[in-house]
């Protein structure tokens, strides 16, 4: 653990001398993005703000390079990280360049001047995020998302090793977001800079982050890489779900499907049943799904919405019982919907379970 | 360039305030007076012992005043703070006001460091509360209730003890407490001038963090600012200025207000390394303005300096509400 660039030992946070989260030990290399995810007021923020000094931390040691980050003074501090806040901040009167050549504050002289160097650094900083553009501009009187990558400016232009952000991508739309997390992704690799933030969207940490952080009541519910954190049941311990799905295949969020006997059948492969699983979710109409192979993106989402799955192992031949199941299924189904099925060598049983459908009368054809 | 607008009102009003007067004395004569110091001897004494010394120290105090409330709104982020609206000028002249009673009755004299001493211990007190009920109340509109109910106790105080001075006493302290730049010795502006001189330069080397503090707390924090002691300047600095005005020239009310947020707004930027120069000029040109006024308005009556700063602050500071609200 000693070889950690930065690493909480035994750190506990919290507010005015009271403990929240106990024990933190958490090591973080340089160049990693490191993600704080955990539900609303587990204490994300509150680790943050101790990191970056806003609060003292209530016991326990954080190591920057083996140096005591309590005993760094103020201005090596401020020259070595730099931070991005949720909160607000509605400075009258000021340009976004102004905003950003902020960031250099602790490199300038008594009276705050800009050198020529300073001014090309900031001019570095808004190439980066490109914002070139907006630099005359109000700051109060640009969107959400232009604002949040103007502090993301001014945070690189401080010359950090590193950058914490306090849940950089709320209020942003999806566009911003990937924006967002993409230039940070490219500061990342080019500049070796390690980034620490928090994430509401569960989804985007996971492909966003080298180390996950899960941080739920009074401690560190769990850390690791993203491979170990995004399972379904540790997101759903984390977050206390039990309304819906986390899906760690494509680190989608899920409702819950319509629960009860099966009142139709989906017949569907490679993708064609999903649209037709969503409508009937919306409709609240517990359905099947088959014959469904294990690695065919369908079977990710009936797993996950279908009241039963009637599924086959990969590359192999509908069984007896698989096929039986499905023949039983349309019997006792009102509809059944060919959502569209491709068929080969392996699956050409299902050839014969669509004519049984039609025979049935019950069969209906997706899209309608 | 809206300095070189700034600097020429300033020569512009110097001029018109020691031109106009109950004694006219036209522009030749004054040139003649002040860089040959010839002339008449009567409208010499005018301009020397009157008309200068009240100019300079309108000037001086104003300019202090308006750094106060910038200071404060920086304070506070927000634009409508200013040492009276807060009660700061209240709480000074409570003090004052209890001072100077003690101090007739004492010594039957009392000397401007005395004076300025017992402001400066008012602003603090006033400061100090205000401060108190900022940890308890994280509401700005509260605060400023909170500001204004100090700034009505004090007020009550003092003509608590008003009513109870003797009558000698009170024509000193009446004229006094309306606010107002008339009766100032060259002595006055000599320490005025000294005082609010040094406390400017000072403020002027607080420009950076007051820049990086503009973003709020938590970044100034992370920029390297030690916030808690930046505060403490902020608010020691501010209570100086205050205090000096309200020892000379009594309470006046929203220069404070009014001159920050026009000089920010005409000048289009907040960077205090602008705006804190050109706050300090305006103010002064502010002030002399609103004295020429109170002294020629209703000649030979004289106005209270308050009554014109209200007459053309309020109305900025009106204006300023609704335009923030339209900024939502």
């Amino acid at each position: 653990m000693a070889e950690h660039y930065f690493r909480t030992q035994g750190l506990s946070v919290g507010y005015n001398g009271k403990t929240l989260i106990h024990d933190i030990n958490i090591g973080i290399n340089r160049g990693e993005i490191v993600t704080l995810i955990g539900p609303n007021g587990s204490g994300k923020s509150t680790i943050l703000k101790t990191l970056t000094r806003q609060i003292r931390m209530t016991g326990g040691k954080v190591y920057f390079e083996e140096e005591d980050l309590q005993k760094m003074p103020n201005r090596e501090l401020s020259q070595r990280m730099s931070v991005v806040l949720t909160e607000h901040t509605r400075p009258e009167l000021m340009t976004c360049r102004d905003v950003v050549s902020s960031g250099r504050y602790p490199y300038t002289g008594r009276l705050g001047l800009l050198s020529e160097e300073d001014v090309r650094k900031v001019d570095m900083a808004m190439d980066a995020v490109r914002a070139r553009d907006l630099e005359n501009r109000d700051f109060n009187l640009i969107s959400d998302g232009q604002r949040q990558r103007i502090m993301l400016a001014r945070a690189i232009c401080q010359e950090p090793e590193v950058i914490i952000l306090d849940e950089p991508t709320s209020f942003l739309d999806v566009r911003y977001k990937l924006e967002l997390l993409s230039i940070l992704k490219s500061m990342v690799r080019k500049e070796r800079i390690t980034v620490i933030m928090s994430l509401h969207e569960i989804d985007l940490a996971q492909k966003i982050s080298d180390k996950i952080v899960c941080v739920r009541g009074e401690k560190i519910f769990r850390y690791g890489a993203p491979e170990e954190i995004f399972k379904e049941e540790i997101i759903r311990d984390l977050y206390g779900i039990d309304n819906g799905f986390f899906d760690p295949c494509f680190g989608s969020i899920e409702l819950p499907g319509p629960q009860g006997i099966p009142e139709v059948f989906v017949l569907s492969s490679c993708g064609t049943g999903i649209p037709v699983f969503r409508r009937l979710q919306k409709e609240d109409t517990p359905f099947a799904a088959g014959i469904l192979y294990r690695n065919d993106i369908d079977y990710e989402a009936a797993r996950l919405l279908a009241s039963r799955v009637i599924a086959e192992e990969p590359f192999c031949e509908i069984s007896d019982r698989s096929f039986e199941d499905a023949l039983q299924m349309i019997q006792s189904c009102r509809r059944v919907i060919d959502a569209g099925v491709t068929i080969g060598i392996c699956n050409r049983r299902m050839k014969r379970l669509i004519q049984t459908a039609e025979e049935s009368g019950k069969m209906e054809r997706w899209p309608r | 360039m809206v300095f070189l607008i700034l600097a020429a009102a300033f020569l512009l009003i110097v001029a018109l305030n020691i031109n106009t007067g109950n004694v006219r004395i036209s522009v030749r004569e004054i040139w003649r007076i002040i860089f040959l110091k010839s002339g008449d001897p009567v409208k010499y004494n005018i301009i020397w012992r009157i008309r200068l010394p009240r100019i300079l120290m309108a000037a001086v105090l104003g300019g202090a005043l308006s750094l106060s409330g910038f200071l404060l709104q920086t304070f506070f982020a927000n634009p409508i703070a200013g040492p009276y609206v807060l009660g700061i000028s209240s709480g000074a002249k409570m003090v004052v006001a209890l001072t100077m009673i003690f101090f007739l009755k004492r010594f039957g004299s009392f000397s401007s460091v005395t004076l300025i001493t017992a402001a400066f211990i008012g602003s603090l007190l006033s400061t100090g509360f205000i401060l108190l009920m900022n940890r308890k109340i994280e509401h700005m509109a509260a605060l400023l209730v909170a500001g204004i109910m100090i700034g009505y106790i004090c007020s009550a105080v003092t003509d608590f003890v008003v009513t109870f001075a003797e009558d000698s006493d009170i024509v000193n302290l009446h004229g006094w407490s309306q606010g107002s730049f008339s009766g100032m010795s060259w002595n006055h502006v000599k320490f005025a001038a000294a005082l609010v001189g040094i406390t400017f330069v000072l403020t002027f080397f607080l420009s950076k963090p007051i820049g990086a503090y503009q973003l709020g707390e938590e970044y100034a924090r992370s920029m390297g600012v030690n916030v808690r002691l930046f505060r403490v300047a902020l608010i020691l600095l501010s209570s100086i200025f205050s205090a000096c005005v309200t020892a000379f020239a009594g309470p006046i009310s929203f220069v404070g207000i009014a001159v920050p947020y026009l000089v920010r707004q005409s000048l289009n930027t907040s960077k205090p390394l602008i705006v804190i120069p050109a706050t300090f000029l305006g103010g002064a040109v502010f002030c002399m303005m609103c004295d020429l006024t109170a002294r020629m308005a209703f000649a030979p009556l004289e106005l209270n300096i308050s009554t014109v700063t209200s007459l053309f602050g309020a109305p900025v500071v009106i204006f300023m509400m609704l335009r923030r609200q339209r900024g939502r």
